[in-house]
């Protein structure tokens, strides 16, 4: 049986035109914890113990659960200036 | 079991570019059951958010196998699937992943009857306390007091505990578990997976634009409702029911934290007064007192 649909990227399409804000994180200071990691609904935060995370911004949805459960609170939710 | 962040699977079985709102509670859920069982299941889905935050064919955002089945039927699939996997000798779970509406209401003949026949199915009913995808219509499962599109004043009827009936309906493991203590419902799901026979978790899922709060709140919303003690985390493992961490201290009253921390940040109970507030305090003692009771 032939499967209608298969896993892939954007099946809704390039879902980071949808951020009002920006998470930005200060990596110098991140613990490396994965907590983010843990949490994002959107599975766009690349995370390897000792490698530190990578946000993918094409996709990021700019919802601030990141920051909001990081313990040690470096990433800052910033403004997008696509107005 | 220890749980160490760094060991998990970094497969994303839900993938970036999906349909699912900004902050979606559900979708935190759905990551930590690819986590704990990705490979080895057929997720059952029926009409809901999930169905929709696929996405569109030829594309899916979910990197699990996903058969999308009416309505009322998910339970009864799952069945069908589970005797096939049998027939067959494939190793594998049959596992639906289905809203409250259609457990709790529309699918609730199907989901007992499962439970009657003690299916070999893992059933995890993601709740997020209203007909979501369909524009936030009240469900059984909707909250009392909680406004909705069809509840404009507040829901008057009470929340039906679907786990509590089918603990005592005596199905060998039932759980219930909060999308902000994944590593909680990651055991339970593969303790769930050890166990034969019909296995239910209910999973607290909060949603930003049907309970009205800012999408970045969504942990902490989830972590209040424990907090509070209007969220129970308990497991009933054949025949053994026991309270799980941190909800073992909230037993005591005095540890909860004050309710109106969890109303006062969600938009549908804004309308309630402090009397309101006060009243439901005792009913979420009630509840207290109903579990306390299996504990004995
Ligand atoms: C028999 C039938 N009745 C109604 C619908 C319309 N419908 C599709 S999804 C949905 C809401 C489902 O609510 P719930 O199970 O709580 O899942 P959620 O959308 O909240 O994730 C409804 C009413 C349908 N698809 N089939
Ligand atoms: S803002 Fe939301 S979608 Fe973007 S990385 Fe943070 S948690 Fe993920
Ligand atoms: S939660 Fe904060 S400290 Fe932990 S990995 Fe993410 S950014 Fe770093
Ligand atoms: S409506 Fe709620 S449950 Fe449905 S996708 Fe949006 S946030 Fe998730
Ligand atoms: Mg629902």
């Amino acid at each position: 049986m032939l499967p209608l649909a298969s896993p892939a990227l954007a099946s809704a399409g390039v879902t980071g035109t949808w951020r009002i804000y920006k998470p930005v994180v200060e990596l110098e200071k991140c613990v490396d914890c994965g907590v983010c990691w843990q949490f994002c609904p959107d599975s766009v935060i690349e995370w390897e113990r000792g490698r530190k995370i990578q946000i993918d911004y094409t996709y990021c949805k700019g919802c601030g659960i990141c920051a909001e459960v990081c313990p040690v609170k470096v990433i800052k939710m910033v403004p997008e200036n696509n107005t | 079991m220890t749980f160490r962040l760094d060991q998990l699977p970094k497969k994303k079985y839900v993938l970036p570019g999906n349909a699912a709102c900004a902050g979606c509670g559900m979708m935190i859920g759905l990551r930590v059951l690819g986590m704990a069982l990705g490979e080895e299941v057929v997720l059952i889905v029926p009409a809901s958010c999930s169905s929709v935050v696929q996405g569109l064919a030829p594309k899916s955002s979910i990197a699990m196998p996903v058969l999308n089945v009416p309505f009322a039927s998910a339970a009864a699939v799952a069945t069908g699937i589970s005797e096939a996997f049998k027939a067959l000798g494939v190793r594998g779970h049959a596992v639906v992943w289905a809203g409250d509406g259609s457990t709790v209401d529309i699918g609730f003949a199907a989901v007992s009857g499962a439970a009657e026949r003690n299916s070999d199915v893992i059933y995890v009913m993601y709740d997020n306390e209203a007909y979501m995808n369909t524009g936030i219509q009240r469900s059984g499962s909707t909250p009392k007091y909680a406004w909705t599109s069809t509840t404009p004043v507040g829901k008057r009827e009470q929340k039906k505990d679907v786990a509590l009936m089918l603990a005592v309906q005596g199905a060998p493991y039932v759980a219930t578990a909060n999308i902000a203590y994944p590593q909680d419902f990651y055991r339970k799901l593969k303790r769930a997976a050890e166990i034969p026979g019909f296995k239910f978790i209910h999973l607290y899922a909060p949603c930003p634009p049907g309970w009205r709060f800012d999408p970045a709140k969504t942990v902490e919303v989830a972590r209040l409702a424990v907090e509070t003690g209007v969220w129970i985390l308990w497991e009933y493992d054949r025949g053994a029911f026991r309270l799980n961490p941190p909800s073992t201290i909230y037993r005591d009253r005095a540890k909860r934290r004050p309710l109106a921390d969890y109303i006062k940040i969600q938009g549908r109970f804004a309308h309630l007064s402090d009397e309101e507030v006060r009243f439901i305090e005792e009913e979420v003692e009630a509840k207290w007192q109903r579990i306390a009771k299996f504990l004995e």
